[in-house]
């Protein structure tokens, strides 16, 4: 059992990131973003990034492929729904098992080049998943309509236990409770907290210090006798798990998957996720996809009426003109605004907003000791 | 035949013959150094030892076992740890970090997927890495960053990343370039504490102070090829080595 305790900070970290999670309905609800949907994809595309950043973060490996295993993760749970049952448990499972195959295979070609080329062949894979779903595999995959749930499908497992959905189209429920909304969301929740602290669990391993020793010095490792190309090649399936488990995610609360979800602007999205939090921290990637997702949201949904409304105090030629210059980083926009935020960031804060939190907390702490030492000394 | 033994090994990099047809006994429980002039093919020739460079012939075996065609982990895995001329160290990773990295090598081998038990639980690793750093002076600093290390400050670190392995064969790449003269003395030192318990060391070093205190043999290099090798006194007094090394000054 010694083996299970965390250290006091990791255990107040967990306990931080649970507590967000479980209140999310209502710690979110003051910016705008407490309704389920988005609540869903925040702790969805978490469970992504913090994957992708157990590759990256740790190893410095940077896949530019990795939204092909979470496509994979999306069709296997569909067809779990379509072939065994509408419960989301072995849609997920069989999700994490078969993006950690996918990766395997990709993984290991792959890791036979480091970086841009590395880099460039993970890419090249996405590029072709993404390419024969659209075309070979399209029995599979369903081609451009996606693959959906059809009242005749098989659903053997619901079958057998006498379970028949009727005329309505099937729904995923986890017994009886069904999968949208925020049922939904506490059941990904819930699984973002289990993976969240297995990736604690992995960071402090030695396995996520050698891992970390990779990004630092592959070369000292190799004549320290150690072989790097499994370690890396397991931190690369290991992502693929997490990958495909949150592709299986956004099939259970929504069935339908699509080739899509392979692309590789998804592919860097998780990149632009992880390094926007801070790629190699705990906390990081996690904040950097709630950041994405919300832009993604809310800001895409300001339009001129909201604006208007909110420069209503102005008179009205500068209300006009206010109105025109920011309706252009707002709605279609949104991707002006997250550019210029990833810009400012990488530029100022190369750590992420995890560095900016960090920077803030020390001089907050800097500014608390030096009125404290102050009034004693006043004191003395 | 000593624990180390490289036979008419030649290496050639377009038009240089940076080895030639060199010939190297090592003596178990040895200090064995090895000098010459820069550009010599000193760091070549270790090069050739842990899997770095393939000769382009000859042969180089440790202990019975050919060290060529294998990779650096498993040659690291047969015993044979190196300090390179410019420190190679885990920049990013603390000290106590970089020595338990090796120790991990050192017990569980090439590699384990221990993704699960803390690094912290692993205490008899912590206590060796924290032991070895006491050993070369740096365990104060064991929470640092490796990378904020001063240059001599790097060479230690990287030496107690080789010692903590227990190596049978140590190679060193001029171990106490960038020391100055207190850190050099203590240096040798601790050079000779580990030549006290049996470890067969091969020292590449510029600092003839350091070498006539440690090595029993020296093999003196000049372009590639091997000039002279003999006892320290013998070699002071060789006339091919000194036109060779100093231009014909006094050693
Ligand atoms: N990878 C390489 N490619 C091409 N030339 C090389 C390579 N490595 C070494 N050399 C050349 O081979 C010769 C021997 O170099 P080496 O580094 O072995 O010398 P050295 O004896 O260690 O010198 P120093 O005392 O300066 O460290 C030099 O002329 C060097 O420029
Ligand atoms: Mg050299």
């Amino acid at each position: 059992m010694r083996t299970l305790t965390l250290s006091r900070n990791d255990l107040i970290l967990l306990a931080g990131y649970t507590l967000v999670v479980l209140g999310g309905p209502i710690i979110m609800a003051p910016l705008g973003a407490g309704y389920p949907d988005l609540l869903q994809k925040f702790v969805i595309f978490g469970i992504f990034a913090v994957g992708f950043n157990i590759l990256f973060g740790l190893t410095g490996y940077l896949s530019f492929g990795h939204a092909a295993f979470l496509g994979i993760g999306s069709y296997t749970a569909v067809w779990s729904f379509k072939l065994l049952t509408m419960n989301p448990l072995p849609a997920i499972v069989l999700a994490t098992l078969l993006g950690g195959l996918f990766a395997a295979v990709i993984g290991y070609i792959c890791l036979r080049r480091t970086g841009i080329y590395f880099s460039i062949l993970t890419l090249a894979f996405a590029q072709m998943s993404y390419n024969l779903a659209y075309s070979v595999l399209t029995p599979i995959t369903n081609g451009e309509t996606g693959l959906q749930l059809v009242q005749s499908d098989p659903r053997i497992l619901d079958a057998a236990a006498g379970r028949d959905y009727g005329a309505v189209l099937p729904s995923s429920d986890l017994f009886g409770i069904p999968m949208n909304g925020y049922p939904g969301f506490y059941f990904c929740g819930v699984v973002s907290i289990v993976c969240f602290y297995l990736a604690i669990r992995i960071f402090r391993s030695p396995f996520g210090l050698m891992l970390r020793a990779i990004k630092s010095n592959q070369n000292r490792l190799n004549y320290t006798g150690l072989n790097t190309q499994p370690y890396a090649l397991a931190a690369f399936v290991v992502s693929g798990m997490y990958a495909g488990l949150a592709g299986g995610l956004l099939a259970v609360v929504d069935p339908l998957a699509g080739a899509e979800r392979m692309q590789w602007t998804a592919s860097g999205e998780v990149v632009l996720m992880t390094i926007l939090g801070g790629a190699g921290t705990l906390l990081g990637p996690v904040i950097g996809a709630g950041v994405i997702k919300y832009f993604e949201n809310i800001f895409s949904a300001f339009n001129e009426g909201i604006l208007m409304a909110a420069f209503d105090f102005l008179p009205e030629p500068i209300q006009h003109l206010m109105v025109n210059v920011t309706s252009l980083f707002v709605g279609e926009g949104w991707h002006l605004t997250l550019g210029a935020l990833f810009m400012v960031i990488v530029i100022f804060l190369p750590g992420g907003l995890m560095e900016g939190f960090n920077r803030l907390s020390a001089l907050v702490a800097g500014i608390v000791r030096g009125r404290r030492d102050g009034a004693s000394a006043r004191g003395a | 035949m000593g624990i180390l033994s490289v036979r008419n090994v030649n290496k050639r990099f377009g038009g240089l013959k940076a080895l030639d047809d060199v010939n190297l006994e090592v003596e178990a429980g040895t200090v064995h150094a090895i000098i010459g002039p820069n550009g010599a093919g000193k760091s070549t020739l270790l090069n050739c030892f842990v899997g770095r460079l393939e000769p382009d012939s000859g042969s180089v075996t440790f202990d019975g076992m050919s060290l060529l065609g294998i990779k650096p982990h498993e040659i690291n895995q047969a015993g044979v740890s190196r300090v390179f001329q410019t420190p190679e160290i885990f920049g990013d990773l603390t000290l106590i970090e970089n020595v338990m990295i090796p120790a991990f090598a050192a017990r569980d081998g090439a590699f384990t997927l221990n993704a699960w038990g803390l690094v912290t639980t692993h205490g008899e690793i912590r206590a060796r890495a924290l032991a070895m750093l006491t050993d070369v002076g740096l365990a104060d600093q064991a929470e640092r960053p490796a990378g904020q290390l001063s240059r001599g400050d790097k060479r230690r670190l990287e030496l107690a990343i080789c010692l903590v392995q227990n190596p049978k064969l140590l190679l060193l790449d001029e171990p106490t370039a960038g020391m100055a003269r207190a850190d050099t003395n203590n240096a040798i030192e601790l050079m000779k504490r580990i030549a006290g318990r049996g470890v067969t060391m091969v020292v590449i070093e510029h600092d003839m102070h350091v070498v006539f205190s440690l090595a029993e043999k020296i093999t003196v290099l000049a372009q590639g090829a091997v000039i002279a090798e003999d006892k320290p006194e013998k070699i002071k007094g060789n006339h091919r080595v000194q036109e060779a090394y100093l231009g014909g000054a006094q050693l």
